[in-house]
């Protein structure tokens, strides 16, 4: 029974990881740009949820609805000023500037929150409820988050295959130039996948507070390496990647934790990493492609 | 002994067959032009013989020796240098430093004399610089030897990409479409250069050309591949007339219409 | 031309020792406090940082964020080895070994990882930067968190001085050597440098082990001036730094990392006073830098033109403002 716990913990531990993964694989399929700042948005919903639940003292769902608007128009506002002015600078060049945005972000909120540790108000209600089966628990809370993450991830996924800005962002993702000699408009494409995906990290963020009960100005960090290291190993640009590569990790954590030693937990996730980069650089679900010559 | 030697040369992407049991023989000293319409397989053939693709199946023989399979620095080693359809020079590298570049393979000095600079570096540098400059006299870019490489007129690009193929002391020198989007004058001009370096190098040159003209006048034997297949193989007069090459040509440029 | 390059050497070689000479006498007679000294080590350190990760990042064209994995690799060696043998020698065996150790580490993690392109290549070396600190983190021989502390202190200015200038002419020599053109030649185009002869794999982990290899010496250098080590020092955050040097500086151009190292120590030493609001200003900072001048402060090119003979006329009069300013500054 504790291996089937351990699996219900890595679940939800790797939801969190699926929906912040999701960002950096679509702004990377997109503008093949690494967004390091990525992680402090899902760190700035933890903070907008933490102030809708313990000063506005609003639900849970408005909560995280209102994370997730903050958390787009802020994804939109960055990639306005700091990336698009760099569309066609190398791309060391706009890696260095997303690492600005994302020291920027930090230490701002540093300043604003100070860098003390806050802890989420406690919640009540049926989101406070634990089940019990053989032994067993599952916490109404990982249901929450399971289900939020599979949800979004399979609206997300039906609007990139159905819609319109979906089709648009798969064209440009393909080739920029050919798609805006088709009459797509590049930049509000672009634009639009870093809206989804910091809509996506705003919900991770506050999850996480429900979850873990403690946020700080530095949360995004580390959880932001394991996300993007998620996205690889699924295969980076890929959306059904970003979610096994989530919940791989997750659940690979929650094992070394539990059987080995929580020290070595994070050193487990980058050794996977890299032995993925050299046994399959596309991951999981990618495909090799060559240079052509 | 043929200077290189193909057998049952096949190359299959996916489910493309690009390049199908290709059979090649070149000569010593030989000028073998290289034809066939858009997608024929022409390309990647010059990648299969330098090892930037795999083959799937078949051999390459370098004077006898096997060199499928080899990296492509390895088969460099072993005598084959070319040249790119889309110019692949180091853009942002001076004309010297190109042709240095390509003349590493000869410098026998080791990483101490890299650090240090000692006089083994200083008597192998002046060697380079002095081969290099002869090689770029030949191409008249020596004035130019210290302009960046992005910055030459498309025509000159070309012809360093040649010299800096010879840099590598080749026995076979590859051209993929070295006449591309030059004027009838400067074809004239390569077309005399070409001659010229296969004669003073003692090279044998298989080259791709869109430009009949250039083909015709200079290669001693073409081969046709159409669809990964050589479908014609013979002297300028024989493929002229030859009735597969014409209907393969004539075939496309219906399509084109 | 020979003449030349020999008067040359001798010009450049000059203006280091006076730069070398009017430190030395103005730490001796005390007018440097330990607050002035401890600017310049953290200048000195960042340059040999910085210039190897150039010859990594900038001249062979391999993203590395692992950086300071093989400075905290060279530091925890040196600082290990002084802390049982505190001895001039002690400190010397140290730094060789520490730099050693990170070589091998560099050959070992560069093997199979260099074969990977572009951001790959980046987040396998951030990756194994991460390991290394967590194994640091929690073995015994380092302390674990708590790191070590009281390292003796042999770093001087002189050592400083001798490390800095060294790893400077070493990189800068071998980038003018046919070892350095071809890792130049695999930023340029991958695919035509191997057609040309070069073996890519060997010229990138060559350079990738130099690299690691002067890391490893700038990390030693760290430890043995501010006698403290701890495995957070090494994280993530300090590989961006030197990176963001390298970057600033100009990707491909030495005399670039030389000048942003000086800079960016002197606006953050600048800036301490505003304690909070630091951080936030240097962010700033690097956004507006690379969105108005994202090929950095030097682009590739040299302040003395001692690579291309074409840039240095067209540099000249900068070079006479700012060109021999390197170490005086500092």
């Amino acid at each position: 029974m504790n291996f089937l716990q351990q699996v219900v913990n890595g679940l939800s531990l790797g939801s969190i990881y699926a929906l912040v993964a999701l960002g950096y694989t679509m702004v990377y399929g997109i503008v093949k740009l690494i967004n390091f700042a990525h992680c402090d948005i899902y760190m700035i919903g933890a903070y907008i949820g933490f102030l809708c639940l313990s000063v506005l003292k609003i639900g849970v769902a408005w909560s995280i609805l209102i994370a997730m608007v903050v958390c787009t128009l802020l994804g939109i506002l960055i990639e306005k000023i700091a990336y698009r002015p760099l569309r066609n600078a190398t791309r060391i060049a706009v890696l260095i500037t997303a690492i600005g945005v994302s020291m920027f972000l930090e230490y701002g909120m540093m300043y604003i929150f100070s860098p003390n540790v806050r802890a989420y108000p406690q919640i009540t209600g049926w989101l406070a409820e634990s089940y019990k089966i053989r032994g067993l628990t599952i916490t109404s809370q990982q249901i929450l988050i399971f289900a939020i993450t599979v949800g979004l991830m399979i609206l997300l996924q039906l609007s990139v295959k159905k819609t319109r800005v979906g089709k648009a962002m798969r064209a440009v993702s393909l080739d920029r130039d050919a798609a805006e000699l088709m009459g797509i408009n590049v930049d509000s494409t672009i634009s639009f996948t870093f809206a989804i995906g910091s809509a996506l990290a705003g919900a991770a963020g506050v999850l996480v507070g429900i979850y873990y009960n403690s946020i700080n100005p530095l949360m995004g960090a580390l959880p932001g390496l394991k996300a993007f290291v998620a996205a690889v190993f699924g295969g980076i640009g890929i959306i059904p990647g970003a979610m096994i590569g989530g919940y791989f990790i997750g659940i690979v954590e929650v094992f070394v934790s539990g059987y080995l030693d929580s020290m070595y937990k994070d050193a487990v996730v980058f050794a996977i990493l890299i032995l993925i980069l050299i046994i399959k650089p596309a991951g999981l679900l990618g495909k090799n492609t060559g240079e052509k010559v | 002994m043929p200077v290189l030697k193909t057998e049952g040369l096949t190359k299959v992407f996916g489910g493309l067959t690009a390049v199908l049991k290709c059979n090649i023989e070149i000569n010593r000293g030989e000028l073998i032009g290289l034809i066939g319409p858009n997608g024929a397989g022409k390309t990647t053939l010059f990648n299969l013989l330098t090892g930037i693709t795999l083959p799937t199946s078949g051999t390459v023989e370098l004077e006898g020796k096997k060199i499928q399979g080899l990296r492509p620095h390895v088969i460099c080693k072993n005598g084959i240098a070319r040249t790119f359809q889309n110019i692949r020079l180091f853009k942002d590298l001076t004309v010297l430093d190109n042709v240095k570049i390509a003349m590493n393979q000869h410098v026998k000095y080791g990483l101490h004399s890299a650090f240090f600079h000692n006089r083994a570096y200083r008597r192998t540098e002046a060697e380079i610089i002095e081969k290099a400059g002869d090689l770029l006299n030949i191409f008249n870019l020596y004035e130019k030897r210290d302009e960046l490489a992005k910055n030459l007129p498309y025509g000159e690009q070309r012809q360093l990409e040649i010299a800096r193929a010879l840099a590598t002391d080749p026995i076979l020198l590859l051209l993929d479409e070295p006449a591309a989007g030059m004027n009838p004058v400067e074809t004239a001009e390569l077309t005399e250069l070409i001659t010229k370096i296969r004669r003073d190098y003692d090279l044998s040159i298989l080259l791709i050309e869109h430009d009949m003209s250039l083909v015709m006048s200079i290669c001693e034997r073409i081969y046709v591949l159409d669809y990964g297949v050589v479908i014609a193989e013979g002297i300028p007069e024989e493929i002229k007339s030859n009735k597969r090459v014409i209907e393969a040509y004539l075939g496309e440029e219906v399509e084109n219409a | 031309m020979r003449k030349l390059i020999k008067n040359r050497n001798v010009r450049i070689a000059l203006i280091l020792l006076a730069v070398f000479a009017v430190v030395q006498i103005l730490d001796t007679v005390g007018f440097i406090d330990g607050y002035i000294m401890g600017i310049i080590a953290r200048v000195c350190i960042n340059i040999i940082l910085a210039v190897s990760l150039n010859l990594i990042t900038g001249f062979t064209g391999q993203f590395s964020l692992g950086h300071a994995g093989f400075m905290s690799i060279g530091a925890y060696t040196c600082a290990i080895i002084t802390l049982r043998y505190p001895t001039v020698l002690g400190f010397i065996i140290g730094v060789i070994m520490g730099a050693l150790c990170a070589a091998i580490i560099g050959v070992l993690v560069g093997l199979p990882t260099l074969r990977l392109r572009g951001d790959y290549l980046a987040i396998a070396t951030l990756g194994m930067a991460e390991i290394i600190r967590i194994l640091f983190l929690n073995m015994e021989i380092t302390n674990g968190a708590a790191g070590l502390i009281g390292i003796p202190q042999f770093v001087n200015w002189a050592w400083l001085f001798f490390f800095t200038v060294g790893t400077i002419i070493i990189i800068t020599n071998f980038i003018n050597s046919a070892h350095g053109r071809a890792s130049i030649s695999i930023r340029e185009d991958e695919i035509a440098a191997e057609s040309m002869g070069i073996h890519t794999t060997r010229s990138k982990v060559t350079a990738f082990t130099i690299g690691a290899f002067f890391a490893g010496i700038a990390g030693a250098l760290y430890a043995s001036y501010f006698f403290f080590l701890k495995p957070e020092l090494f994280g993530f955050a300090k590989s961006i730094d030197v990176l963001v040097i390298v970057v600033f500086g100009g990707l491909g151009s030495i005399s670039g990392s030389v000048v942003a190292a000086v800079l960016l120590e002197l606006i953050s030493s600048m800036l301490q006073s505003l304690v909070a609001l630091r951080m936030i200003i240097y962010a700033v900072l690097l956004v507006v830098i690379m969105i108005f001048r994202p090929q950095g402060l030097m682009g590739s090119k040299e302040i003395s033109g001692i690579m291309f003979k074409g840039v240095r006329e067209r540099v000249q009069s900068k070079v006479r403002s700012v060109g021999k300013g390197k170490g005086g500054e500092a």
